[in-house]
């Protein structure tokens, strides 16, 4: 298998469907079954929390839950019992399905080949290298701006935003110009800049992965193989800084442009 | 690799998954951290109040000790004081008695001498009669020479 066919191999969604009706199975099920551990979890944890003195893994999640919290606290204005957990469902499903990434390339597509017995069975495993999954959180949370932008602002106000700002009113049709690009940005930012660096780290782990593979042949295996293992160490020890940040990014942001929406001095 | 019909499951996913994840994870648990927080609170500011009480019980306890070692030195200087008086009035006493003890055995003794004298006085006048009449060999009449017998009585 060349060099190409590997990579867009890899990078092929195992889909159900045609044209816009398309279901990508892998990402549906992956991000469903990571969500529904984080239930599962919750779950479990839920049925003996301790208020006095919690044990190792109730610990864990409180430093989470207060991590977010204190984030929370820091950049949103006012209060609104929906931008914590929200806050938090991004942070904990973010890091889970970034997480995908750090499982050998290789391995769930592989066993995915053995159990269907189909070798050329597509599975693109992480999520986030998927923009529709990107793009349906950045568009959640962008409904949530402008539902909250008219909610705090009221219509008058939100158009007012459209129509003076940022530049006062002479320069109506400018603002109209810059607001609309500075609102639609926010979900595109949200969302391309957690789907291009998924997607960037993910064809690095590719290319890693092929220094083994296709470049190795015969007695060069001795010099490839442990090369490919050094940099596959390097690449994911970096990779779980990147997947963290992502995910962090992606929070603090969506709570930043809530904030945003929820400041009346526009 | 493009938008489809996945970007619609993957909304409702994370719609619903935010519900859930508010449901079990964040209300019980940020409650549960909420209330022990104020536990805490509640317990620092009862120990606060606790610590207080007891500098407020200590310096009560320190007057009410300052109070009972005055009384207690008032006491013992009123009892010094009476029983310097106790002592003062029984030696008082002690001369009063002494003195009039003194006075009735002077009297007595007065009286015991002035009876013995009276004694002497009637017989130094009878010897001296008897005396007398011995020398003169017969009666002589006491009457006749009462006069001189009493001069003589006298003079003792």
């Amino acid at each position: 298998m060349g060099t190409v066919e590997y990579i867009q191999h890899h990078l092929t969604n195992n889909t159900i469907g045609e044209g816009f009706w398309t279901f990508n199975m892998d990402t549906i099920i992956v991000s469903f079954l990571l969500g529904a551990l984080i239930i599962f979890v919750s779950a479990r944890l839920g049925k003996q929390l301790e208020t006095g003195t919690p044990g190792g893994f109730q610990n864990f999640v409180e430093s989470i839950l207060d991590f977010v919290a204190t984030n929370v606290r820091d950049a949103f204005p006012g209060h609104n019992p929906l931008i914590a957990p929200l806050a938090l469902t991004i942070f904990i499903w973010v890091w889970l399905m970034n997480f995908m990434d750090l499982i050998p390339v290789d391995l769930l597509p592989w066993l995915f080949q053995m159990i269907t017995g189909d070798s050329h069975a597509y599975l693109k495993v992480v999520p986030t290298t998927d923009l529709n999954t990107t793009l349906a959180m950045a568009l959640t949370v962008f409904a949530l701006i402008l539902y909250f932008n008219i909610k705090i602002k009221g219509v008058g106000g939100f158009i007012k935003m459209f129509l003076f700002h940022p530049f006062g009113k002479f320069f109506i049709p400018v603002n109209i110009v810059m607001t609309f690009i500075e609102e639609i940005s926010k979900p595109l930012s949200l969302a391309l800049r957690l789907f291009g660096n998924m997607f960037a780290g993910e064809l690095v782990f590719l290319l890693i992965a092929l220094i083994g593979g296709t470049l190795a042949v015969g007695a060069a295996a001795l010099f490839w193989a442990p090369l490919q293992v050094v940099l596959d160490l390097g690449w994911l020890i970096f990779h779980l800084l990147v997947i963290t940040l992502q995910a962090f990014i992606f929070m603090v942001l969506t709570i930043v442009y809530l904030g945003m929406a929820h400041d009346e001095g526009h | 690799m493009s938008i489809n019909a996945t970007l619609l499951i993957q909304i409702i996913a994370f719609v619903l998954l935010i519900w859930f994840v508010n449901k079990v994870l964040w209300g019980p648990l940020s409650k549960l951290m909420e209330d022990r927080q104020k536990k805490i609170a509640d317990g620092l500011s009862a120990a606060e109040k606790g610590k207080h009480e007891l500098e407020l019980a200590e310096q009560k306890a320190k007057e009410v000790l300052k109070d009972a070692k005055a009384q207690a030195q008032n006491v013992l200087s009123q009892a010094e004081k009476r029983g310097s008086e106790i002592v003062e009035d029984a030696k008082v006493k002690a001369t009063e008695e002494a003195e009039r003890i003194k006075a009735a055995a002077q009297a007595e003794i007065e009286q015991e001498v002035s009876r013995a004298r009276e004694q002497l006085r009637k017989e130094v006048a009878s010897i001296a009669v008897s005396g007398a009449e011995k020398i003169l060999g017969k009666e002589v009449n006491a009457a006749a020479h009462n006069d001189m017998l009493e001069a003589l009585v006298k003079q003792i």
